[in-house]
């Protein structure tokens, strides 16, 4: 018999979840349990499958839904958290411009504790830096409006999920006219790391779960040349209990009748097309560039840099960054984490030397960092109660 | 930190597409949100909204596809079990 955790269905951390359609429907435990049972009757083999969203990540082992699968299918946690990909360079540069006098740095609440060579944004600011927590990179626009004597730098990380907010803000700025708003960019894109993963020789992936928010950003049309390249499935998949586990039971169902297609298992949120406004804005914006991910090491084409037209919006031309360059220690196994090779748990500091309190690396920081989801959710199995 | 959540749009304030901004109601939480991006989304509609950003207007008859799926896996196995 099949062994089902209690904790699925239940969503009682959540706040307000009891009023909140569109989502506590996807989280019904039977539901869940039927779709898992349809895995368990369609698996015949053995199969390597990846979700690349960190958020997906989170919900997979908050929720058990990798104990609700045959022991054939494993998940592998992809690179999928903008936090823990960012570059140690980056935070070095973050963490030297919040430091500066007459400086408002704003930032989301996750960039925080990210560890760089030598200290992080939190202990800048109890040193009496003047690091502000925003909640919408537009939020920094007003900070800006409202502080004309101040230099306002928004730290602006994520992936094409984000990067519409973060063009948006860049946007009003220059509308406005303002002058002493600029942005510390570190923005990324999937479809390269996908094509960087697929293409290493230590690759074990077979099937994708893409990033339902991603996609809806940008749509799926750009990953049907990786699918038919690589033969690998790819599912667009939300981030619900039951979205998660009919994206696998479609991944699954192409592997097992030898198809490697891209479909759609979020389509209440994703277009094929995804949404042209956001991606005009993306363009009228921002270029494409090469950059460094934290762990994995430069990927050509995978990162957002700021067009031509806005440089005056950019941090590391204004501070004087720009040629500033940081080489990472081997300190922690997070490079291997991210790309799927090891498990948080396989690392010898895992849970001693390395904790959300103390993080050697950024995959213990973001709470949708692998690590730091197996330390809140796993780290004592047997004691569980 | 793709982190993006269903809310109902209450009001709109605004006309200029590039500006138009939402009161969104998320399980009885109002949140200010820019719905720049989604120009066809009403009063009453469901938007993702990801950093007070809408990303997209939810599709409510895309949305029932999974029970919908379900319902029909769980009518084939009533089937199978009530045949001879």
């Amino acid at each position: 018999m099949i062994s089902f955790p209690r904790s699925l269905g239940l969503s009682s951390d959540e706040p307000n979840a009891n009023d909140m359609k569109f989502l506590d429907e996807y989280r019904d435990g039977e539901l869940a349990r039927q779709l898992a049972r349809e895995v368990h009757r369609i698996t015949t083999k053995p199969w390597n499958i990846m979700e690349i969203c960190g958020g997906q990540t989170h919900a997979i082992v908050k929720f058990g839904i990798d104990e609700l699968l045959p022991g054939q299918i494993t998940l592998i946690h992809g690179p999928g958290c903008p936090v823990c990909v960012t570059p140690l360079e980056t935070i070095d540069k973050a963490l030297d411009i919040a430091a500066r006098p007459g400086v408002i740095f704003a930032s989301f609440g996750d960039m925080l504790r990210v560890p760089g060579s030598t200290t992080d944004l939190l202990s800048v600011k109890a040193k009496g830096g003047d690091v502000r927590i925003v909640y919408s990179p537009l939020d920094a626009v007003k900070l800006a409006e409202q502080s004309p004597a101040r230099e306002v730098v928004f730290f602006g990380v994520g992936f094409e999920t984000t990067a519409p907010a973060t063009a948006m803000a860049v946007f009003q700025a220059a509308q406005k006219g303002l002058k002493n708003f600029s942005m510390l960019i570190s923005h990324v894109l999937v479809p390269p790391a996908i094509e960087a993963l697929m293409s290493s020789p230590n690759c074990r992936v077979q099937g994708f779960l893409a990033a339902g928010h991603v996609c809806t950003v940008m749509g799926f049309e750009e990953y049907l040349p990786i699918a038919a390249k690589h033969r690998v499935p790819i599912v667009v998949t939300g981030f619900e209990p039951l979205d998660i586990l009919q994206g696998i039971l479609m991944v699954v169902q192409q592997l097992e009748s030898g198809r490697a297609e891209v479909e759609n298992q979020y389509s209440r949120s994703v277009r094929r097309e995804g949404n042209q406004p956001a991606q005009e804005l993306i363009r009228k914006i921002f270029k494409v560039v090469h950059r460094k991910w934290r762990g994995v090491g430069e990927i050509p084409g995978s990162g957002l840099g700021l067009n031509d037209a806005y440089a005056a919006f950019d941090a590391e031309k204004k501070f004087g960054l720009a040629d500033h360059r940081v080489e990472e220690p081997k300190e922690c196994l997070s490079g291997l984490v991210l790309q799927g090779l090891k498990k948080p748990h396989e690392c010898p500091a895992f849970g001693t030397k390395c904790t959300p309190e103390h993080p050697l690396g950024a995959t213990m920081v973001s709470s949708e960092g692998a690590c730091a989801a197996y330390y809140r959710y796993r780290r004592q199995p047997a004691a569980a109660t | 930190m793709c982190l993006a959540i269903p809310g109902k749009i209450e009001s709109i304030q605004g006309d200029d597409p590039l500006t138009r901004m939402g009161k969104v109601d998320f399980g009885g939480i109002l949140k200010e949100a820019c719905l720049a991006c989604v120009p066809e989304a009403k009063v009453g509609d469901y938007v993702i909204v990801h950093v007070g950003f809408a990303l997209s207007r939810l599709d409510e008859e895309e949305a029932g596809k999974v029970f919908e799926y379900l319902k029909q896996m769980q009518e084939l196995d009533e089937l199978k079990a009530g045949g001879p």
